[in-house]
């Protein structure tokens, strides 16, 4: 019976979210797609009122009468407080911090309330159970963290929101469903138990050695922020033309090595997620000792570097590696 | 949405508790004292419990009380359904679920128990008082349903945010009120404790009987005459009619009733007074649980669904146990009764035995000297007079002969004396007569000219059966005092008896406030509590509806309902776009420059459009350069030189 009935929500959810997902944000509740029906509670409240109703005429209660009609107005009230609670909410989407397989992705939806009025107890939720009930100041925003488990690397997409609310007498709810295009970087889970990092000669000339002094130019990247200034290719963005994107300059350090992690030197007789989890592992632990490598992947070669954006850099490709 | 209840947490719980402390409040005189007191334990308990954070007493222990609370109930009323048992169970399982809740589901179950039990204080009373304090409770409940989504409200927003939505649910309140089809109760079979509680004339007489009714300020029943008033000496509301006697206790006589009027029938016309046509008059009867109606002596029209008895008592087949609205005609002068028949003329003339014997012997030494009816009337009110009898309200005791003690020994009664000892009296000198009571009088209201008339005008008087002229009212008590029929009770009785609080004339605008009050009162009466199918058909009816059924009802029901509901809906979704005063007057500029063919692109800022148009129409190079710069300094924080900004603008024409 339960099967059913979510069998049943699940058709309707669809059907409700005929604009199709994902949808562009931000996305507006507007009062066509928010949805009310009486709560457990409000039934067992009309069941109530129907009784003293019946009450009221075999007594000839004509106070009875002005009650039964006050309450069932306070419910017809109640609809529209309910509704107007979700009704006119916009959504936009916030950061969504890549995580590994395994951990939960949390995802941020930001709730604007436009009306100068506050709106209360808004409950977003996932099917997976994930929830988040929150406030929404007058003409302000709240934000509402979503857990989603992280099963498999690459884009996790936000799945179907619910947004639902009882406030403020809990007789009545409305809900309404959203999609806001919004995905999570899942990385690979890190081999628990990986062959230690190819540091010190060896296999398959995987490292190298930095050939002079300190400041040997190494390669140009695109700029980051975290970037040092003093490294930005400044001849070179002034050669181009304004709309170009600033360089960085790589410099490989003074007995730093240069550690290519290759696919290649991962064993091929296992399976592909496995080999990604022994490079996101050597990736890790490269960063963990404050070495600078490259990584090279059959489609992809990162150049070498170190530091935290080289890092992510190093986990998305490897998170988006295509298998086969 | 399956979901387990939360536990409630302690402000929910303090709401709760005072929520069902004030539904159980204004039933307490209504309880048995264990009940209340026990329902005060519990509570007091509960509120201990909450207080230093215990858990709820086990469930066993709950049971035992529920059985104990029923068990108490059905001693108490010896069932456990009616009305009063179903209250006192409804306080019961009020007060232990108190000890129950844990959950937010139980709490939901305490707030509905305390909309059920103010449905029920209105089984005792409906007054203004009352519904004023029951909306209070209404609201405090509601504010407690509202705790139980959101308890992290103060209790003064929680209370405000109710008061709201119970004033936004008024309209509807009115709507279902007027225009909800109604229907005559009852449905099922009431209960027989139903309305035990109501006052007014019992149907037997006996010393100090209508005395205790004296004393009460109670109303009776108001009548709105369409004319003018009787004169005060002619307003006997004819009620009991009381024939047998026993030597304490009158009491009616059987008799037959009928639909026709038994003095039509009996061959006088109902205009034989001539030039009275009779008053026309609606009576508004209190419930008084017994089945008969007051009425001016004599009634010619019968109100419908009633019979009059061949005593002229008007009756009604079942007993009258919620106020009720007639209409009729009496006429005041109307003798009846030529033609009585011989048995009831006999039962008007039998006496008990050896009862009352001075009485007894004085009526038979008046039939001795007189063989004229008329004459031994005339006889016998002269002995009334002269016997100097005290009209008090504080009689002394009688023995057995409580005639012969009256007349003879203490003198001093109340309208219940003297009607039975005239009675008596007549009978003895085989006058046939009887005792009626009913009501006297009554006060015009001024503010609303209706007549009240209060318990305290309860009243005995005599009819004697003359056989030329039937028969004919006969009131020893104004024979005696005068002042009680022409002024009042107070202007009758000594000075220092007890008297009803209205009926002091030393407290005149105590006595202005309080006609307003009855004014506004039977007002609330006649059309919030007394709003039937009737009233409900005459109130459509003149409100312009034809022929106004069900049917009709219902449609405007609904159409009011659904417009006031798009009204309110309308108000739900409406999202204030307050545009900023100078962004207003910013658009007022640009859209005059569009329809010069020169709009702003969505994405120019005003300076950017401000250089464009000036390159476009030098002419405005000046003009359009100054505006721009005062909306940016007004839009971003110089609000004080919005004005100019306007004036600019106003003198602004591309």
């Amino acid at each position: 019976m339960t099967k059913l009935a979510a069998a049943l929500q699940e058709r309707f959810a669809t059907w409700a979210l005929r604009t199709g997902a994902p949808e562009a944000t931000p996305i507006v509740l507007s009062q066509r797609r928010v949805y009310v029906l009486p709560t457990r509670a409000g039934l067992v409240f009309a069941i109530a009122l129907l009784t003293m109703l019946l009450g009221a005429i075999n007594y000839n209660l004509s106070l009875g009468h002005a009650l039964v009609f006050l309450l069932a107005g306070l419910g017809i009230v109640a609809i529209l407080h309910t509704f107007r609670n979700l009704a006119g909410i916009s959504i936009t989407t916030g950061r969504a911090e890549p995580v590994f397989v395994g951990e939960i992705a949390h995802f941020a939806l930001i709730l604007h309330n436009p009306r100068h009025e506050e709106r209360r107890l808004i409950r977003v939720s996932l099917p997976g159970g994930s929830e988040a009930s929150i406030d929404l100041p007058p003409g302000g925003g709240a934000e509402a963290r979503l857990g989603q488990p992280a099963l498999r690397r690459g884009w996790l997409a936000l799945p179907r929101v619910t947004l639902d609310t009882r406030y403020p007498l809990g007789l009545i709810r409305t809900w309404s469903y959203a999609a806001p295009a919004m995905h999570c970087l899942v990385y690979p889970q890190p081999a628990a138990a990986a062959p230690p990092l190819p540091t010190s000669g060896g296999a398959a000339g995987g490292r190298m050695q930095g050939s002079r002094g300190s400041e040997d130019f190494a390669g140009l990247r695109g700029h980051q922020p975290a970037d040092p200034p003093r490294h930005v290719a400044w001849k070179n963005a002034a050669r181009q033309d304004t709309s170009a994107q600033l360089m960085t300059k790589l410099f490989v350090g003074a007995g730093a090595e240069i550690l290519w992690l290759d696919w290649d030197m991962t064993p091929d007789t296992l399976p592909v997620e496995t080999r990604l989890s022994i490079l996101a592992r050597w990736v890790l632990d490269a960063a963990d000792g404050g070495l600078a490598w490259g990584l090279r992947l059959p489609a992809t070669n990162l150049a070498p570097a170190s530091g935290d954006s080289h890092l992510h850099a190093c986990l998305k490709a490897l998170a988006l590696h295509e298998a086969g | 949405m399956k979901q387990a209840s939360p536990p409630l947490d302690a402000i929910q719980s303090w709401w709760l508790l005072g929520t069902s402390a004030i539904a159980v409040l204004p039933l307490t005189p209504h309880l048995p004292y264990w009940l209340s007191a026990g329902a005060a334990t519990v509570l007091v308990l509960r509120a201990w419990l909450v207080w230093s954070r215990r858990p709820s007493p086990s469930r066993w222990l709950l049971v035992l009380a529920v059985v104990a609370g029923m068990a108490g109930v059905l001693v108490q009323y010896r069932t456990l359904f009616g009305q009063n048992p179903g209250v006192a169970l409804l306080v019961t399982l009020l007060a232990l679920k108190q000890l129950e809740t844990g959950a937010r589901r139980d709490g939901m179950a305490v707030v509905l128990l305390c909309y059920f039990l103010v449905l029920t204080t209105f089984f005792y009373s409906q007054s203004i008082p009352n519904a004023a304090a029951l909306l209070a409770a209404v609201v405090v409940a509601t504010a407690a349903l509202a705790s139980l989504t959101d308890s992290r409200l103060s209790p003064v927003r929680l209370l405000k945010l109710a008061g709201l939505m119970l004033a936004q649910a008024t309209p509807f309140l009115l709507i279902l009120f007027v225009l909800f089809p109604r229907v005559n109760g009852p449905l099922w079979g009431l209960p027989r404790d139903a309305y035990s509680a109501l006052t007014g004339l019992s149907d037997s007489m006996s010393p100090g009987s209508i005395g205790q009714l004296s004393l009460s300020d109670a109303i009776a029943f108001r009548a709105k005459f369409r004319d003018a008033l009787p004169p005060r000496d002619q307003l006997y509301w004819r009620g009991p009619v009381l024939t047998l006697f026993d030597g304490q206790t009158w009491r009616p006589a059987r008799f037959t009733v009928g639909g026709d009027l038994p003095y039509t029938r009996s061959g006088v016309s109902v205009d034989a007074v001539p030039g009275d046509k009779g008053s026309d008059y609606e009576v508004t009867l209190e419930p008084h649980n017994k089945n008969w109606l007051f009425a001016l002596e004599l009634p010619i029209t019968l109100p419908a669904d009633s019979v009059i008895a061949s005593d002229y008592q008007l009756l009604t087949r079942t007993r009258i146990v919620q106020r009720m609205r007639y209409a009729l005609r009496s006429q005041t002068g109307l003798a009846a009764g030529e033609a009585e028949s011989p048995r009831v003329l006999a039962l008007a003339t039998t006496l008990p035995n050896r009862s009352n014997p001075r009485t007894l012997a004085l009526g038979q030494g008046w039939r001795a000297r007189h063989a004229d009816s008329a004459a031994i009337l005339r006889e016998a009110l002269a002995f009334f007079v002269r016997q100097r009898l005290i009209y008090t309200l504080a009689p002394p005791l009688l023995g057995d002969d409580s005639v012969d003690e009256f007349l003879f020994d203490t003198r001093q009664g109340f309208c219940e004396h003297f009607s039975g000892a005239f009675v008596f009296a007549m009978r003895a000198a085989g006058v046939p007569a009887r005792v009626v009571t009913g009501y006297q009088g009554g006060e015009i209201n001024p503010v609303d000219g209706y007549l009240t008339v209060r318990q305290s005008d309860a009243h005995a008087w005599a009819e004697v059966w003359l056989p030329d002229r039937g028969w004919m009212r006969i009131d020893p008590t104004a024979a005696s005092f005068p002042r009680r029929i022409e002024l009042n009770l107070a202007a009758a009785v000594p000075a220092g008896d007890p008297l009803p609080f209205m009926l002091r004339a030393d407290w005149s605008w105590l006595r202005d406030l309080r006609y307003r009050w009855d004014a506004v009162t039977n007002d609330w009466n006649q059309w919030v509590l007394g709003y039937n199918p009737q009233r409900q058909r005459d109130l459509l009816a003149r409100l312009g509806m034809r022929s106004p059924d069900w049917q009709r009802m219902t449609t405007l029901l609904a159409v009011l309902s659904g417009t006031l509901l798009l009204g309110l809906t309308l108000w739900a979704l409406r999202q204030k776009r307050r545009i900023d005063p100078a962004q207003a007057l910013w658009l007022r500029a640009t859209g005059r420059l569009a329809r010069r063919g020169l709009p702003r692109r969505p994405w120019e800022g005003p300076r950017d459009y401000a250089h464009r148009i000036a390159a476009a129409r030098p002419d405005l190079s000046a003009a359009i350069a100054e505006i721009a710069d005062l909306y940016g300094r007004v839009r971003y924080g110089r609000i004080a030189q919005i004005d100019a900004l306007r004036r600019r603008i106003a003198a602004f024409k591309p």
